[in-house]
């Protein structure tokens, strides 16, 4: 059982560390000039749930490809144009679909994407749970005479060790 | 617990694990880079641009009304856009298929010289130097196809090389909007 507790707290924790650490953009946030501080901000956090249309495990913030430039490009205007981030990830999901979105909507299609995990934390904390208890009751089958035998056997063993 | 209970709990995370397998193993052998066009379905997007041949001559999307279409999204520095453009002259030449195309992110000289040398296939190509008619297409990369009906709606789109075996595809959609054209 501690076996199980142990598998679903490293879980929890692991979900809290890639909640925690923010990810860094790594497109020169510098070259993209904006008439208020705040809308940069917008721009690295917006360019870092947006998905590279072509290169498919990078954000637009980290990709070199000409269509990420573009993109990039298109968001730090319409932000200056003063489009709410809302309106900005609409513009890409219309011409770009959901693909576009690291971050996208709780529905029917996205339900395993959404649910998966979980399921795959259910089924391995209750396959160790369950294998881990079985390993637990073979142990406990040593009859107090046999426990006897085993110490013995272990200490004959260290003595063998030393010589 | 009775025997049996046990044996199916026993079972249950390897059946499940095997469940997993088989949804996994369907996605091997699909293209990562599909996605389907979100454009499908919609009219074309607004535009106002120039061709690459007549920097002074302004397009709209309504100059490639009238007729079923193909709008091909190329470039000089694209190596599949080499590939495919004998095909595309040979179409527009042999099948007179309406081809518009789209010069994206490209030099207007080295493009017109494209032309030149390999043939112009296309009834019109708006210079589209900074891809902003590509993000209103929803252009991920050249070369790119779409398909549109004589009212301008986008109909299909192929991501990658037009030739004998992908124009097929396209091809059947494409003779029976002539057919409703006409």
């Amino acid at each position: 059982m501690f076996k199980a507790v142990l598998t679903v707290v490293f879980f929890c924790l692991a979900g809290l560390v890639s909640l925690v650490e923010s990810p860094l953009a790594h497109a020169d946030i510098k070259s993209y000039e904006f008439s208020e501080p705040k809308m940069a901000n917008r721009f690295v956090d917006l360019t870092t749930v947006l998905r590279c249309p072509k290169c498919q495990n990078q954000n637009l913030a980290d990709s070199d490809s000409i269509i990420a430039k573009d993109l990039r490009a298109q968001v730090q205007s319409l932000i200056n144009k003063g489009q709410t981030d809302q309106q900005i990830t609409d513009f890409m999901v219309q011409r770009y679909g959901e693909f576009i979105l690291y971050d996208p909507p709780l529905k029917k299609s996205t339900l395993v994407l959404w649910l998966g995990p979980f399921g795959m934390v259910l089924i391995g904390s209750w396959a160790l749970w369950f294998f881990g208890r079985k390993t637990q009751n073979q142990g406990a089958m040593l009859t107090p005479l046999e426990q006897q035998q085993l110490d013995q056997l272990l200490a004959d063993n260290k003595h063998t060790d030393r010589d | 617990m009775t025997t049996t209970g046990k044996r199916l709990l026993m079972v249950s995370p390897m059946l499940m694990a095997f469940a997993l397998g088989v949804f996994l193993y369907q996605g091997i052998g699909q293209d990562p880079n599909y996605s389907e066009s979100s454009l499908i379905g919609q009219p074309l997007p607004t535009f106002s641009g120039e061709t690459l041949l007549a920097p002074s001559k302004a397009v709209t999307q309504a100059d490639m009304l009238g007729q079923p279409a193909l709008i091909n999204v190329w470039a000089t520095w694209c190596p599949t856009c080499r590939a495919e453009h004998e095909f595309l002259v040979d179409i527009a030449e042999q099948d007179e298929v309406r081809i518009f195309g789209v010069n994206y992110h490209d030099q207007r000289s080295g493009a017109q010289q494209w032309l030149q040398e390999l043939g112009n296939p296309y009834v019109f190509s708006v210079f589209d130097p900074n891809g902003i008619l590509g993000i209103e297409l929803g252009v991920v990369g050249a070369p790119e196809t779409y398909l549109i009906d004589a009212q301008g709606v986008v109909v299909d789109k192929l991501t990658g090389e037009l030739n004998e075996r992908t124009w097929p595809l396209l091809r059947s959609q494409y003779l029976s909007l002539l057919e409703e054209t006409n």
